[in-house]
């Protein structure tokens, strides 16, 4: 239903278009409805980037730019129609959006932003050096359609709006496709992004080039409809990207509909204050931006689009909590039913061997070998900043080791990339639940089925699937932060399995659980062991681990400290030496010991 | 070339540096207590750059004088500007969201300021008439220009002002722990918001009393900001984001490379040196020449 509503818009929008295109007859309304077109696609293509992928760039007149300047040099030096130089224009955008990004999109968060705006600012001052300061566009008078010379100002709102309704279609292919789901994962969090075996480097790098492409086109029909003459402030200037910023800000980011919100309240605003007050007061446009700028972040940051949304109450508050405890107590049976491989008996799947990790002179780990072997749940203890997570980041391809190798069925993985490591078939968790807040719990999951590709429809089946094995079918429409501390370490172990692991690290899952929580996680921990995928489990409290473990190994200050059997591990008295210092040891030890096992 | 030539591009560069680098100071101060990328920090310089203009103008104060001057009344329109609109999107929050929420806010306040000085005070180009700016000093075979030398040697003194400030003083020891751990500071009593303000007082007092020396030898215009709102961000991500040190050596630096840039470029190319230099520094070191590498799984 929401599929067809989306289409529908998109026609709706066209239909209103037309309308309006039709109703006119002043010259002046054509040109604010060109614009109104116009600005609303440069803010659908940023908000490809930058919406939905939260990569903000300052930087996007430089597609727009490119277009404009393509298209114009080419008809003026080989005659070429601007019907086929736009899309010259459009390809060179792309490629340059693949050469700038490249590079680019290794810095992260604000450097990201910072560097964008180099990229118009150095095309600016060598198009000025290279002499086009001023490029006139050749008047072609004996066939002005072919060189889109329109006289009738119609023809250049059907243009706009032709290009709006590709581009809201783009948009709209992009908000449900696989690449859709990457973006918004990897704009909530990344890491959480990567370790689900999205590819975040390709995907903004697709995203950036999707998003390049309709920005040269509107710079191209800009040029032809509005400036005649094309100057590098004009299209690589600072005004472009404000403009877009404005109405996708004003609109609302990672929308269809907030930039053509946005341009549709804020251009018609800035012309009609341009062409009234404009002589007397040069620069009112740009208070005017400025203001609307400053006033939508201090009283609506997320854009009238979500705003009015909201206010209307879209999302109900989530309905009390479903009876998770009930679709799960019953399967301590079903683990009991498939008895439980002896310790060790299986072959090894996760050979680690000599790994070490430094921080700033902090050995985080020191030659640490360890293996986990099939259908197994190995647990990991040790004290705070005995190296766990660091330990799991190394596995994961987070960290790159310095020294030691890392083995998985038999084929080295140490420092591969995490997306990949995912895909291999290691998934986690991490110790503060990592979750895509603005994604519904089955998205979020289907971000994790999407790790081996398939369709949308195809993922959700697998996240429906997931959901039904912790237990949360009931809460699949609810955003996380409605969610309990144990439904929310579900989730993530339910997006995690619908990766198909064949191995799981679980980073501290019965953290901030309560006693009935931790048997249900417990009980869940050991089902995901009889579904044939091996479990990695750190814990710092000892009690837990030694119910659910086969064996266990102890890591105290980077080192591996002992390995055994949970019950040997415990009594084992440089253990207790490390949990609990050496005076206790001397004082209660070794009567005592047996006590950290209860 | 002559080594006297290349001595001479390397002490033009290192004067214009000095400035830069007090511009550069403000930007880093504010980030690196506030966390904020302050997109309006050209405008104040280029409001600094009208005061020292009038003062020059109607009160006959030597713009050297002037830039001084400018700081007290920045100082509060600083404290004012952080609390009518920064403090609404600083402090609570993910940091990632809210940061980009600055850069916004602090975007359209960069447009309000310009373009409003435009409609009251007219785009039209200003100057100030001092007798040193076409006298110079001659040093050895170089020619220092005695505007740019007097600038720079006020830029190196109020850059030690604020080390010492900010090394000495309970108020710099309480901006720097603000700084670190805001979430600490404030357990010890410390109040992190008036610490926020105070950060961004002293740093847009700081820009304008730079764009009032500058406005010894530069012409003062309302959209003068453009151009060095993006020399000041280089100069900052160059010294490592937020590093005060860092930005003081990356404002010399840049000044360095635009003069430089003359040797190997022609003169309208002089700015594409600097933002090679500025990707190529992203792309190579991310975290700047004196910033710590931030790694956080």
């Amino acid at each position: 239903m929401a599929r067809a509503r989306g289409w529908l818009g998109i026609a709706a929008v066209v239909a209103v278009g037309l309308l309006l295109s039709f109703g006119l007859t002043e010259r002046y309304h054509h040109r604010i409805l060109t614009l109104v077109f116009l600005w609303a696609v440069m803010g659908l293509a940023w908000n490809i980037i930058s919406g939905y992928a939260g990569q903000i760039s300052f930087g996007h007149q430089a597609f727009f730019g490119i277009g404009a300047y393509v298209t114009v040099l080419l008809a003026v030096t080989l005659k070429l129609t601007p019907w086929l130089g736009m899309l010259a224009g459009a390809g060179v955008a792309v490629l340059a959006a693949l050469l700038i990004g490249a590079p680019t999109f290794r810095l992260a968060g604000i450097y990201f932003g910072l560097a964008t705006l180099a990229y118009p600012l150095i095309f600016r001052i060598v198009m000025d050096y290279l002499g086009y300061q001023e490029v006139a566009i050749p008047m072609v008078r004996d066939r002005p359609a072919l060189f889109m010379q329109f006289t009738e100002p119609r023809s250049f709102d059907l243009l706009a709006l032709a290009l709006l309704a590709a581009t809201l279609v783009l948009a709209r292919l992009i908000e449900t496709s696989r690449l859709g789901y990457s973006l918004r994962a990897i704009k909530e969090n990344e890491q959480a992004a990567l370790a689900m075996g999205v590819d975040a480097f390709r995907c903004k790098m697709a995203a950036y080039a999707l998003s390049a492409a309709p920005a040269a086109l509107a710079g191209a029909i800009y040029a032809h409809a509005i400036l005649f003459v094309v100057t590098p402030d004009a299209v690589f200037g600072v005004i472009v990207i404000v403009q877009t910023l404005v109405v996708c800000l004003v609109g609302g980011v990672g929308t269809l509909w907030g930039p053509l919100i946005g341009a549709a309240i804020m251009i018609p605003v800035s012309e009609i204050l341009d062409s009234t007050a404009g002589d007397r007061l040069p620069g009112i446009q740009g208070v005017v931006y400025g203001a609307a700028l400053m006033a939508i972040m201090m009283f609506a940051p997320e854009g009238l689009f979500w705003r009015v949304r909201r206010g209307r109450g879209a999302a109900a508050p989530a309905a009390a909590g479903p009876p998770i405890a009930a679709a799960v107590s019953t399967e301590g049976s079903d683990a009991a039913a498939r008895p439980a491989p002896a310790a060790g008996s299986g072959a090894v799947v996760l050979d680690v061997r000599g790994v070490s990790k430094a921080f700033l002179g902090l050995q985080a780990l020191a030659d640490v070998s360890f293996d986990a072997r099939r259908d197994e749940i190995l647990g990991i203890i040790g004290p705070n900043g005995a190296g766990k997570t660091t330990l799991f980041n190394v596995l994961n391809g987070f960290l790159l080791p310095e020294g030691g190798e890392i083995r998985w069925l038999g084929e080295p993985i140490t420092g591969l990339s995490p997306h990949l490591v995912c895909r291999r078939g290691i998934g986690r968790t991490f110790q503060v639940v990592r979750f895509f807040p603005r994604l519904t719990v089955r998205e979020n999951v289907m971000v994790g089925a999407f790790a081996h590709g398939g369709t949308p429809a195809a993922a959700a089946a697998l996240a429906r699937e997931a959901l039904a094995r912790v237990g949360l079918t009931e809460r699949a429409d609810t955003l996380p932060p409605g969610l309990t501390t144990l439904e929310l370490r579900l989730m993530e172990l339910a997006r995690c399995l619908a990766t198909a692991p064949r191995l799981v690290l679980l980073d501290e899952p019965l953290a901030g659980l309560s006693i009935d929580g931790i048997d249900i996680m417990s009980a869940m921990i050991r089902r995901v062991r009889a579904a044939g995928i091996t479990v990695v489990i750190i814990e710092h409290t000892i009690q837990a681990l030694v119910r659910i473990a086969d064996r266990l190994v102890v890591l105290d200050q980077g080192r591996r400290l002992a390995e055994g059997a949970p019950g040997d591990v415990t009594r084992n008295p440089a253990v207790i030496e490390a949990y609990l210092g050496k005076r206790w040891l001397a004082r209660h030890a070794p009567a005592h010991a047996a006590d950290l096992r209860t | 070339m002559a080594a006297s030539e290349l001595a001479q591009y390397v002490a033009t560069g290192l004067l214009v540096g000095g400035v830069y680098a007090l511009m550069s100071i403000g930007l880093a101060l504010i980030f690196g207590v506030m966390r904020v990328v302050n997109f309006a920090q050209g405008d104040f310089m280029m409001l600094g750059m009208y005061l020292t203009y009038y003062y020059a103008v109607a009160l006959h104060v030597d713009p050297l004088l002037g830039a001084l001057l400018t700081l007290p009344p920045f100082f509060v329109l600083g404290l004012l500007v952080h609390r009518a609109f920064l403090v609404r999107v600083t402090g609570g929050g993910d940091p990632n969201r809210e940061m980009d929420a600055q850069l916004i806010l602090t975007l359209g306040l960069s447009l309000v300021i310009t373009n409003a000085t435009t409609m009251i005070l007219s785009p039209m180009p200003r100057g100030i008439n001092v007798p040193y700016a076409s006298r110079a000093f001659a040093v050895g075979p170089l020619l220092l220009n005695q505007a740019r030398a007097y600038a720079f040697l006020m830029a190196l003194l109020l850059a030690a002002a604020v080390y010492v400030l900010l090394t000495r003083t309970d108020l710099g020891r309480a901006l720097r722990a603000a700084a670190d751990d805001p979430e600490a500071a404030g357990y010890q009593g410390i109040d992190v918001r008036r610490m926020h303000g105070m950060a961004f007082g002293i740093g847009i007092a700081l820009v304008a009393a730079a764009g009032g020396l500058l406005a010894t030898y530069h012409p003062i215009e309302p959209t003068v900001a453009v151009n060095f709102i993006v020399l000041m961000f280089v100069a900052v991500v160059l010294g490592g984001l937020g590093s005060i040190p860092g930005a003081f050596v990356g404002g010399i630096v840049i000044g360095l490379v635009q003069s430089l840039t003359l040797l190997l470029l022609p003169l309208q190319l002089q700015n594409v040196g600097v933002f090679v230099t500025f990707l190529l520094v992203l792309y190579v070191r991310p975290q700047g020449l004196f910033g710590r590498r931030a790694r956080t799984v």
